[in-house]
């Protein structure tokens, strides 16, 4: 006791200044590390889209190098530095990234010449474009600026060609597809699929034929096939005002289209939409069994010690890592009650599963069910902090208690809920260990939703942001290059997560203006 | 909206009452919460047509008293009683009888304004909706009639659907009478409805006590003795859960019978 009041009175500050100054502080550092980790998070996944400017590098031995500059690392003890550049051509070189000592460096030229072309193989080409045409006659006495001119007109027709093979295989060949799978001797539409495949084939045959004849900085020859050229820009050469263009482009492709080259590359459509329609689903299966359970154990239970024992229950259950719950996912609803459902209804295709593998209806089951004490414990909160005054007006009026808990307590606890929703979406669009189990996939191009009957497909494996994450990071044949990647997505999952929180602190917001608790006056 | 009215007896002891002129018949009521005893033995007649009051100390049983009038102590797992109360001659506590019915019939005004989080007519309408079966119109006229019963209908005419919330308190307390009374009760027990209020407020809500006894009855719990003695004709003395005393208010006031009442009222409790 007496050492205690040692040291309460004698070395802790009395006043409050510096309390309010270490309260104050801890605060700030933890903004700080927020906006820190933030910021660092923004710049390295939205420089990515960036057209930054490439340069020739000419070693004093001679080798010359064209690429762009990376970052840089002091060599031991003093032998000076070394600098990383990414100079692409997976094909010439069988690399695409050189560090190169600084010292040994004789000149760093810009030319405006040098193009990047985004390939649909062998990731970026950056050298020298000499020549634009058919592969047996292409020659290089071409100049530049025409070659270049030719080469964007080449593409711009070939991304019309795209499209409009696109377009014939969804309204000409998917339709036909399945009236042949309704009606295998449908003679007409069998002929009509022939003449569309033959359009289709037509059309990648105009697409093939033309080539760029290509150069690297050290002087190697190329022939690019132009159907496998996705984009190609010269970044030296642009303006301001175009670099700001391109990465807008850059930026939208990254959220329209799909990933590339074992997502290494492309964008991440089918990963944001699976993580919020997963989010989603989550949170309309959570919502009514959490509600349901907290106003069971507010308002209807016998408050003894059976409740307390369960509500205890459900406080724990929050702690429970995640990953328990996918295994219990992966055992109850996959094998469990997904294998039943195939048995019964889709014995057909057994022994490949249709429910009876993962999929974005048990994923979501799963994480609502992770996300199912948080639901209760606002909740539960929520209710009890309505005040007795409130129901016993409603009861005094001749209501129900039936009709109490709908139209008065109910009503004033919708915030609360909110609130519990809200944190059950930043829990479950965060979480990846369970979907590993019960549905995440790799590589799952076709979004859940689509115009094909029932339109919304629960069995379907889907993408998802973290776990997206976790495979471009740690699963890619060069996660060096797909790093930017890795932050652009880890950026996205922070906005998605901060879109769903702010519509539903939206919805919160306006239920507390029409039916929230407020202060009495 | 008019009961019948009969004659009361303007003076003379209580216990003379006739039972046809009584509201509300307390027969050895007992009252408890757990092992807790709250109420012991209490009987009296509630008066029809007439403002009686429950008076006594802080913890004497007054406002269990009330809230036992249309079994508001239901809500507590742990209440027991013993003893009836018949509410114009049946057992409130009869198995047929509906409880909500009941505190239909016999509405509560709470010490804290207890408006819902809806607009003012909304609030007004709550119980008509609960019973269903209204025109839209006839809504409109009751809830127009309620607020102007509850004196209150010059001040919101114009925002009936503004929040009920942006009323002052004792504009919320002569809402929350509105309320109660648009579902016609025969009965209003009003528990301390002026003690969160402004003396203005207090005044308004006293005047509507004594306009609205012409139409039904109303029992009030004050711990203002002035205030009993203002509103009231009949005023019952609680103390320890028992009652002490039970008179007219001007005999209990300036002739108690009892040396605990005169003690009491003159401010020298033991």
């Amino acid at each position: 006791m007496r050492a205690w009041r040692w040291f309460g009175r004698g070395r802790l500050p009395r006043s409050e200044g510096p309390w309010a100054w270490l309260a104050a502080g801890s605060v700030a550092l933890s903004l700080l590390m927020l906006g820190g980790l933030l910021l660092l998070i923004a710049g390295r996944g939205l420089g990515h889209f960036w057209p930054a400017a490439v340069v020739q590098v000419e070693m004093e031995d001679g080798r010359v190098v064209a690429g762009r500059a990376v970052r840089e690392l002091p060599l031991e003890r003093g032998k000076g530095r070394e600098r990383l550049y990414f100079t692409g051509n997976r094909d010439l070189d069988g690399q695409v990234w050189h560090w190169l000592p600084v010292d040994d460096i004789a000149a760093i030229e810009r030319p405006a010449e040098l193009v990047v072309l985004e390939r649909r193989r062998h990731g970026e080409f950056i050298g020298r474009l000499i020549a634009v045409g058919d592969r047996e006659a292409v020659r290089d006495a071409a100049p530049q600026q025409a070659a270049w001119t030719r080469l964007q007109a080449r593409l711009a027709a070939l991304d019309q060609l795209r499209a409009e093979r696109e377009r014939l295989r969804r309204e000409g060949l998917r339709p036909l597809i399945r009236q042949l799978d309704a009606d295998p001797d449908d003679s007409g539409a069998r002929r009509a699929l022939a003449e569309a495949n033959a359009r289709i084939y037509d059309l990648q045959q105009a697409m093939r034929g033309e080539v760029a004849l290509l150069e690297s900085a050290d002087g190697r020859r190329l022939h690019q096939p132009l159907d496998e050229v996705l984009r190609a820009w010269r970044p030296n050469a642009m303006s301001p005002a175009h670099k700001l263009a391109a990465w807008g482009g850059g930026v939208w492709r990254f959220l329209a289209e799909g990933p590339r080259d074992g997502n290494s590359a492309g964008g991440v459509w089918p990963a944001i939409f699976g993580t919020v329609l997963m989010v989603l689903l989550m949170s309309l299966l959570v919502t009514p069994f959490g509600v349901l359970a907290a106003v069971y154990l507010n308002e209807v239970a016998h408050q003894g010690r059976w409740t307390n024992l369960v509500r205890i229950a459900v406080r724990n259950l929050a702690g429970v890592p995640s990953i328990v719950y996918g295994v219990f996912g992966l055992g109850v609803f996959v094998y469990g009650i997904g294998g039943s459902l195939d048995e019964w209804f889709f014995s057909d295709t057994l022994p490949s599963p249709t429910f009876g593998t993962g999929g974005l209806l048990w994923a979501s089951l799963t994480l609502a069910l992770l996300t199912l004490p948080v639901v209760i414990v606002a909740t539960e909160e929520g209710l009890a902090r309505i005040p007795v005054e409130q129901r016993e007006g409603a009861l005094a009026l001749g209501a129900t208690r039936f009709e109490t808990l709908s139209r008065v307590v109910l009503p004033m606890a919708v915030p609360a809920m909110l609130t519990g929703v809200i944190l059950a979406v930043a829990r479950a669009a965060g979480e990846v260990a369970p979907l590993l189990l019960v549905g995440v996939a790799k590589l799952a191009p076709q979004v859940p939703v689509d115009g094909e009957f029932p339109f919304l497909h629960l069995e379907r494996k889907f993408m998802h942001l973290g776990y997206h994450i976790y495979d471009t990071a740690f699963h890619g044949s060069d996660v060096q290059a797909a790093m930017p990647l890795v932050f652009a997505t880890a950026l996205l999952l922070v906005l998605v997560v901060l879109v769903l929180n702010l519509t539903a602190i939206f919805l919160r917001h306006h239920f507390r203006a029409r039916h929230g608790v407020q202060p009495r006056p | 909206m008019t009961l019948p009215s009969r004659p009361l007896p303007s003076s003379g002891s209580i216990i003379d009452f006739p039972a046809e002129a009584s509201c509300f018949q307390i027969e050895g009521l007992g009252l408890a919460y757990g092992g807790k005893r709250a109420l012991r033995g209490i009987s009296l007649r509630v008066p029809r047509h007439r403002v009686t009051a429950f008076i006594g100390p802080s913890g004497c049983g007054k406002s269990t008293l009330l809230r036992a009038l249309n079994r508001l102590h239901d809500l507590n797992e742990e209440a027991s009683h013993e003893g009836r109360i018949l509410l114009e001659g049946e057992d409130i506590h009869a198995p047929e009888v509906a409880v909500d019915e009941l505190r239909r019939r016999v509405g509560m005004v709470f010490q804290v304004p207890n408006p819902f989080p809806m607009s003012i007519y909304e609030n007004v309408a709550f119980g008509l909706r609960l019973q269903g079966g209204l025109t839209r119109r006839r809504m409109d006229d009751i809830v127009e009639w309620a607020l102007n019963a509850a004196a209150l209908w010059d001040e919101v005419k114009d925002r009936l659907r503004a929040s009920a919330w942006s009323l002052s308190g004792g504009q919320q307390q002569r809402l929350v009478i509105a309320r109660s009374l648009a579902v016609r009760p025969e009965v209003l027990l009003l528990d301390e409805p002026a003690s969160a209020l402004d003396p203005i407020s207090t005044l308004k809500i006293e005047e509507l006590i004594r306009s609205l006894k012409s139409q039904l009855t109303l029992v009030l719990v004050t711990h203002n003795m002035q205030q009993a003695a203002r509103v009231s004709d009949y005023t019952a003395f609680l103390q320890d859960g028992e009652l002490v005393e039970y008179a007219p208010t001007d005999t209990l006031f300036t002739n108690p019978s009892l040396r605990r009442t005169e003690n009491y009222i003159t401010g020298r409790m033991a």
